[in-house]
């Protein structure tokens, strides 16, 4: 009784060091859960979600505090991702947080800018380059098209233009065949 | 000699069509009148224009110079007058245009000043310079810069060199045309591309349906006297002339899933780049005509030499097309692709236009269900399970699809070719793989916005910082200054500490800026009194000294008495 008492505390001892030993040595940093969303997420810190960012929006998801269908960029195809690492629901798009566009850059009206450096205070990935009182312009490869430049900009020279397809960037369509009358 | 061949697994017998197209010689086009040159016309980066509108250009004058490392250049293909620098549709599934130079030929076809190069006296990486300037690029299909495959491996040499000369298509008879005309050419290029490599030995391997070429290419090798170089007859199969289905013949050595022919000592070229190689280090001139087959609904299916350039249907009527001609196709019936229009230029990867009609090519039969019955898998020379990639590229689901190694898949169209229910299984393989590209060009476009972004963020807390320590700094900095007069004042007044507390050194820094506005204050003088006359003068004079005792009084008393604190 007793040496069977003395053995199981001894396995627990020494189960518990090694619990104990593993979780401090092996402790994981922040949330993996967070990461994995954010990977998810298309980066374009556009805020339309209702947060200051693509990665407070993967923690508020993680934390369950925000639904998944609020991201316009990453459109439908974002949200079916996110349902299926979250186990949830697919949801259609949230109209209140916006409707998916074709992908995007924004282009400076240089005659119009006046040099104000609004947009690029307000450029959440420094893609806009510019001075006080010098013309400004967007690095189209670095553009998210999040659309944040438009509203500050005073003398509205900023618009939107969708990304022209290329032969790099051209995808094959799905094989389709068109069924035919025959009789 | 009789050498081991090897075999590759798979592989289908198509009907070959070659005969037609290889009964009259090789022959010219005349110049037509307009010719369109894609700037972009090899694998990697786009050509930058080198000329203007309105320019006269020479035969064989740059117009679009490689840009970066993994480019090659662009040359006129007659001399005459740019007429425009304009988008213009290239020959291309997809439809698109891409920028291209269009010169109006002036007839006189007049080269200019050419550099010829010798390849023993030159140093490799000023001969690879000179390849990608005169434009080189792999003549078999892939147009990939030749001058970074003429690079020895790390041990600076390279066992074999492989010439495929294979030609497995159906239709194309350009090689086959090349080699019986012009072996000699070849066979220098060949040499030239040995010496650059170090290669111990040549094999050229051309499949067994062509023997004049064969017998072309022998005679030139024994008439040359270079010791191991041997071309090497081989079963006729599609796909032999895939390289590493032709590697795998000729040496045996199967390159493996993620790596290059170059980790095992062996590079391969086609002959057409082996001929324009001799073009450019021994004439001096650059890639800018190839031979093209026209084969298909023509009456004489026959090879021409093109210049880049010229419309493909300025070719067709050279070859006389027949009625119900609906498409043409650039390549062959197996990997070919079907043209936009029918003006579209021909580029450095045209090697053949084959002319379709209805009753040439029928319409697909409508796609049935997969039985899995794996014929697909026994026809596949890459060693790969096309249904299950199939399966997987119909669901969508992208990442199996990569797990059964898609990227391996040559798409050559021999599972499309076996399948009993008519799937069209590279279609989905191509699919596939562009959907798989552009996800991963915008997953780096968002890790590129995420890192930019989070550096933002930093950025700003960094500034926020600065300014706060250099806010600090400046403060301490006046506070030193201050403290410094203050402690002397406090010394000279009283017997406190030389070193003020916290509260003196507040203190006096407040008098110090109070004292620093008095001075201010005395220096401005009212403008707007300047023009009044004398008496107001006197009034305003009085009310300023009777301001002037009320506002020393109170501020005076203060330095009399002792200091509150610090005793």
């Amino acid at each position: 009784m007793l040496t069977a008492i003395l053995i199981m505390t001894g396995i627990a001892l020494v189960l518990g060091a090694v619990l104990g030993f593993a979780s401090i040595k092996f402790k994981v940093e922040g949330d993996p859960l967070v990461d994995q969303i954010d990977a998810i997420l298309p980066q374009t810190q556009c805020g339309q979600c209702g947060f200051p960012g693509c990665r407070p929006y993967a923690t508020a998801i993680a934390g369950g505090e925000a639904e998944i269908n609020q991201c316009p960029p990453g459109g439908e195809e974002g949200i079916r991702k996110l349902a299926d690492l979250l186990g949830r629901e697919f949801k259609p798009l949230s109209e209140e947080h916006g409707v998916e566009k074709p992908k995007s850059v924004a282009v400076i009206d240089e005659a119009t800018c006046i040099g104000c450096t609004l947009c690029i205070q307000a450029c959440p990935v420094d893609a806009i380059v510019g001075a006080a009182k010098q013309m400004h312009t967007i690095i189209a490869a670095d553009c998210t098209g999040c659309e944040l430049c438009l509203a500050p900009c005073p003398v509205d020279c900023i618009s939107m233009e969708p990304i022209a397809e290329t032969v790099d960037t051209w995808k094959w369509r799905y094989p389709v065949f068109a069924i035919k009358q025959t009789a | 000699m009789l050498r081991k061949l090897f075999s590759f697994h798979g592989g289908v017998k198509p009907a070959p069509h070659k005969d037609q197209s290889t009964l009259a010689p090789i022959a010219s086009v005349p110049l037509p009148e307009r010719l369109v040159i894609p700037l972009h016309q090899s694998v990697g980066g786009h050509p930058r224009p080198l000329v203007q509108p309105g320019e006269r250009v020479f035969k064989g004058q740059r117009i679009g110079g490689a840009d970066g490392s993994l480019s090659s250049a662009v040359h006129a293909s007659t001399s005459g007058l740019v007429r425009d620098i304009v988008p213009a549709v290239m020959p291309h599934t997809s439809g698109l245009t891409t920028l291209s130079v269009v010169i109006e030929p002036d007839g006189e076809d007049r080269w200019g000043e050419l550099d010829r190069v010798n390849f023993r006296s030159t140093p490799p990486d000023e001969l690879r310079d000179f390849l990608r300037d005169a434009g080189i690029v792999g003549l078999g299909g892939a147009v990939f810069p030749s001058h970074l495959k003429l690079k020895p491996g790390k041990e600076g040499s390279l066992q074999t060199l492989v010439i495929n000369g294979a030609e497995c298509e159906p239709f194309i008879t350009c090689d086959d045309m090349l080699m019986r005309e012009r072996a000699g050419d070849m066979l220098k290029g060949i040499i030239a591309m040995r010496h650059m490599l170090q290669a111990r030995e040549v094999l050229i391997g051309i499949e067994d349906n062509k023997p004049q070429a064969i017998a072309a290419v022998q005679s030139a090798i024994a008439a040359s006297g270079e010791t191991g170089i041997e071309a090497v007859a081989i079963p006729t199969r599609y796909p032999a002339g895939g390289a590493k289905q032709l590697i795998r013949v000729l040496t045996g050595i199967e390159v493996p899933h993620g790596r290059r022919s170059t980790d095992f000592g062996v590079q391969c070229f086609n002959v057409g780049t082996a001929y324009s190689i001799f073009e450019a280090l021994e004439r001096g001139r650059p890639l800018i005509s190839r031979i093209v087959t026209v084969a298909g609904n023509v009456d004489a299916p026959r090879n021409y030499e093109v210049l880049i350039g010229t419309p493909m249907d300025h070719v067709v009527r050279l070859a006389g097309a027949r009625a119900g001609t609906d498409r043409y196709i650039m390549g062959g019936p197996m990997m070919g692709a079907r043209m936009p229009a029918f003006d579209v230029p021909v580029v450095k990867a045209t090697n053949c236009i084959l002319v379709g009609s209805p009753a040439l090519f029928p319409p697909p039969p409508p796609e049935m269900p997969c039985i899995r019955c794996g014929e697909c898998a026994k026809a596949c020379p890459a060693d790969l399970a096309p249904f299950e990639m199939y399966w997987h590229s119909r669901a969508k689901n992208f990442g199996k699809a990569q797990e059964y190694h898609l990227f391996d898949c040559i798409e050559c169209g021999c599972c499309s070719f076996v399948c009993p229910s008519h799937i069209p299984l590279v279609d989905y393989f191509r699919f596939s793989k562009s959907e798989i590209w552009a996800r991963e060009r915008e997953k780096e476009a968002a890790d590129t916005a995420r890192d930019r972004f989070e550096f933002k963020n930093f950025r700003q807390e960094r500034e926020k910082q600065e300014k706060a320590e250099k806010l600090a700094a400046k403060a301490a900095a006046t506070r030193e200054k201050v403290g410094a007069d203050g402690s002397a004042a406090a010394a000279s007044s009283s017997t406190a500490p030389a070193k003020p507390s916290g509260d003196d050194a507040k203190r006096a820094l407040i008098e110090a800026a109070m004292e620093k506005a008095r001075q201010q204050k005395a220096q401005i003088q009212p403008k707007n009194t300047d023009a009044a006359n004398p008496a107001v003068q006197a009034e305003i004079a009085a009310i300023e000294a009777r301001r002037q005792v009320s506002a020393t009084n109170p501020t005076d008393a203060p330095p009399d008495g002792p200091p509150s604190s610090g005793a």
